[in-house]
């Protein structure tokens, strides 16, 4: 393996089936103390049709990375660099106008709480109505009929009257479908799911994953979906690529990364996840330490401070030296430990303790 | 909801009934005799016991408590004397229902002083309030739409300035600059809007700004405050993801929100205002409630200032009212029951 000094990731030529494509996207946002960077030098590609799954501790830049998506950094104080191709588009420098006529009808977004994301002072139905008609000139009648045809397609019984209810006569899982249906009443090309089941029962988390994945295959979006619960992303995922404090540290296929993961945060994150289908282990294997400032992030590879394999590295590369990551590659891996001895190391240390 | 607000009005009403007891045995068993302060400057001993008994007061506070309430409700006569209202009824003086008794000092009925002079404190409050509502809301709102600028930075340290000032400070600098020596407007007096709509407006320009100033400099901050709470809401992100202007994100989803703690604040602001604002009519020579209240306090003129208490409660009380109902219209997820 080659160690490379150069520290942003050069961008590869977008695969012409990629509609979404993320060029060394940098989000950072002067604070008091020192600059924070949320994201630092993001490259992935998404097709249509397709679901990534984004997977990181809190503060890793995963919610981040989707409003800047969406375009929400702007008007903040958030400085965001790199390209956001959409559809051909660059979503980082297209004007204000343009950004608003995607929002919401070829981009659209769920969010993680739907009780703190709906207007309490505004019904359901009128949220939703005046998402469709900002994007649709339609009369208020024509809008309404639309949007009782989508939560009823999303699963809400009685949608004629629970259109004219307020978010809070709706239950948790009730209140995240009338979300979703106010994300896909435009029909979508792209879905972001921020956290969407991270406020619900497990039973409704179940039932709302399966609702995205059967509107996907109706629909034909592309869906991103951003969690900490690796459980979320291994049901509805089809790529999943793990963050770790603003940076892509590992990217696969879903069932590459969950039976032979490379990178040693990776490891960390699937050894601290309990399991349900096999004999009790005696304990968990947590992450030593906490995640690291974004203000002043460890010099070389970013984890090095948290990692257990450091000692397999010759020299002090992991703190001088900054991982090469290949963002061309099917399964690129951040790391400095070379590949064949990672897969070896997953088979001996690290697999006895799933 | 029709149950709640009865059972508002009910309490409202018993906390009336205890508030005019309060205020009448507070005036009633003072260290001052009633009679005496009645009587006037030329008084002899034999007139002081007329005007007792032709008050009442020389009943017991009970009686005279009861007689005082029936006024209110079905009128009274002074003296209270059924054989001379037979023998003599020229000696009588009737009055009327709702009767508050009679200000010697004014040489008037209660009701009528205060019929007469309600509607000047009343029409003033009410000029002050659309100042302070239009003028603090918009400042509140470009203050927090330019966090950290400077129209926020100027916004904010005037309204801290205008707070920090008297009342009667800002009334008589008002007075002195604006009227007298700048002439910009007429010298302040009342013109009933009835009349002269335009003539009130010039007339009363100066004390509803005074009045105002105070409440413009704290609804400015309040507004910024609330503005800026919502709009760190994350259904104001749901708004701008779906697409919305900026326009419609601001004055519909923020505001809508942002406002609402307002309403509450203003309903009781005005309210409180209603029965008169003493220092600026005081200022500006308006003789509205606030000044018969300070000119009844200096004379311990007993049944005016029990009318004016129980009016400035009664105020309040409706006021408190009306905005806790309005409350489960403005909000939907209040529920009253």
């Amino acid at each position: 393996m080659t160690l490379s000094l150069d520290v942003t990731d050069r961008s590869p030529v977008a695969p012409a089936d990629a509609f979404l494509s993320v060029e060394d996207l940098k989000v950072h946002f002067p604070t008091e103390d020192g600059l924070v960077k949320a994201v630092d030098g993001l490259t992935f590609q998404l097709a249509k049709g397709r679901t990534l799954g984004i997977v990181g501790e809190s503060g890793s830049g995963k919610s981040v990375t989707s409003q800047a998506i969406m375009g929400l950094h702007r008007g903040t104080r958030a400085q965001v660099t790199g390209r956001i191709m959409f559809d051909g588009e660059d979503l980082v420098s297209v004007s204000n106008r343009r950004l608003r006529q995607l929002r919401g009808s070829a981009i659209a977004m769920i969010f993680q709480d739907p009780l703190s994301a709906l207007h309490p002072y505004y019904t359901i139905g009128n949220q939703i109505v005046e998402g469709y008609r900002v994007h649709h000139d339609v009369k208020k009648s024509a809008a309404r009929t639309r949007v009782i045809e989508m939560l009823d397609r999303v699963g809400i019984p009685n949608p004629q009257q629970r259109i004219d209810q307020y978010p809070h006569e709706f239950s948790g899982g009730m209140r995240q479908r009338a979300m979703i249906a106010m994300a896909l009443v435009n029909d979508p090309k792209l879905l972001i799911a921020d956290e969407p089941t991270t406020a619900l029962d497990v039973t409704v988390q179940a039932q709302i994953l399966q609702l995205l994945k059967d509107l996907q295959s109706e629909f034909g979006s592309a869906i991103i979906i951003i969690t900490h619960d690796l459980g979320v992303v291994a049901e509805v995922a089809d790529d999943i690529m793990v963050m770790y404090a603003g940076q892509v540290v590992e990217r696969a296929e879903v069932n590459e990364l969950f039976y032979s993961p490379e990178h040693p945060y990776t490891w960390g994150l699937l050894s601290s996840m309990p399991r349900m289908d096999e004999a009790r282990q005696d304990r968990l294997f947590p992450i030593k330490g906490s995640p690291p400032s974004l203000i002043n992030p460890p010099s070389g590879c970013v984890f090095h401070t948290r990692c257990e394999f450091r000692p397999e590295v010759a020299g002090d590369a992991c703190r001088t030296e900054v991982p090469r990551f290949d963002a061309d590659s099917p399964h690129p891996v951040r790391c400095h430990i070379d590949p064949a001895r990672r897969r070896e190391l997953f088979r001996s240390t690290i697999s006895a303790r799933l | 909801m029709i149950a709640y607000t009865i059972r508002r009005i009910l309490s409202a009403s018993v906390l009336l009934v205890i508030l005019s007891m309060i205020t009448f045995g507070i005036f009633t068993a003072g260290a001052r005799d009633p009679a005496r302060q009645a009587c006037g400057k030329n008084c002899t001993v034999t007139l002081i016991e007329q005007t007792r008994k032709a008050y009442g007061y020389d009943q017991p506070i009970t009686v005279q408590y009861g007689r005082f309430v029936k006024g209110l409700f079905v009128g009274r006569d002074f003296p209270e004397d059924k054989a001379l209202k037979k023998s003599n009824p020229e000696l009588i003086t009737r009055c009327n229902a709702p009767c508050f008794g009679y200000s010697k000092n004014f040489t008037s009925l209660v009701f009528d002083l205060i019929k007469q002079r309600l509607p000047i404190s009343i029409n003033v409050a009410i000029f002050a309030f659309i100042l302070w509502i239009t003028l603090g809301i918009s400042g509140g709102l470009v203050a927090a739409l330019f966090r950290g600028r400077w129209p926020d930075r100027l916004l904010v340290s005037v309204s801290l300035v205008g707070y920090s000032f008297p009342t009667f400070f800002i009334g008589i600098t008002l007075y002195t600059y604006v009227a007298l020596k700048w002439n910009l407007v007429p010298k302040p007096e009342y013109i009933p809007p009835s009349g002269d709509f335009i003539g009130f407006l010039r007339g009363a320009i100066l004390p509803a700004v005074t009045l105002a100033s105070i409440y413009i400099a704290a609804y400015v901050r309040l507004t910024r405050a609330y503005v800026l709470e919502t709009m760190s809401e994350d259904y104001l992100r749901t708004a701008r993801a779906k697409g919305l202007s900026n326009r419609t994100v601001i004055f519909k989803h923020t505001l809508r929100a942002a406002l609402t703690p307002i309403t509450t604040i203003a309903g009781l602001d005005i309210g409180a205002l209603l029965a008169g604002a003493a220092i600026t009519e005081t200022v500006f020579n308006f003789d509205g409630v606030g000044r018969l209240a300070v000119q009844s306090a200096q004379v311990q003129d007993l049944p005016t200032n029990v009318a004016i208490v129980l009016i400035a409660a009664t105020f309040i009380l409706v006021a408190n009212i009306v905005v806790d109902v309005l409350y489960a219209f403005i909000d939907p997820r209040v529920k009253y029951s």
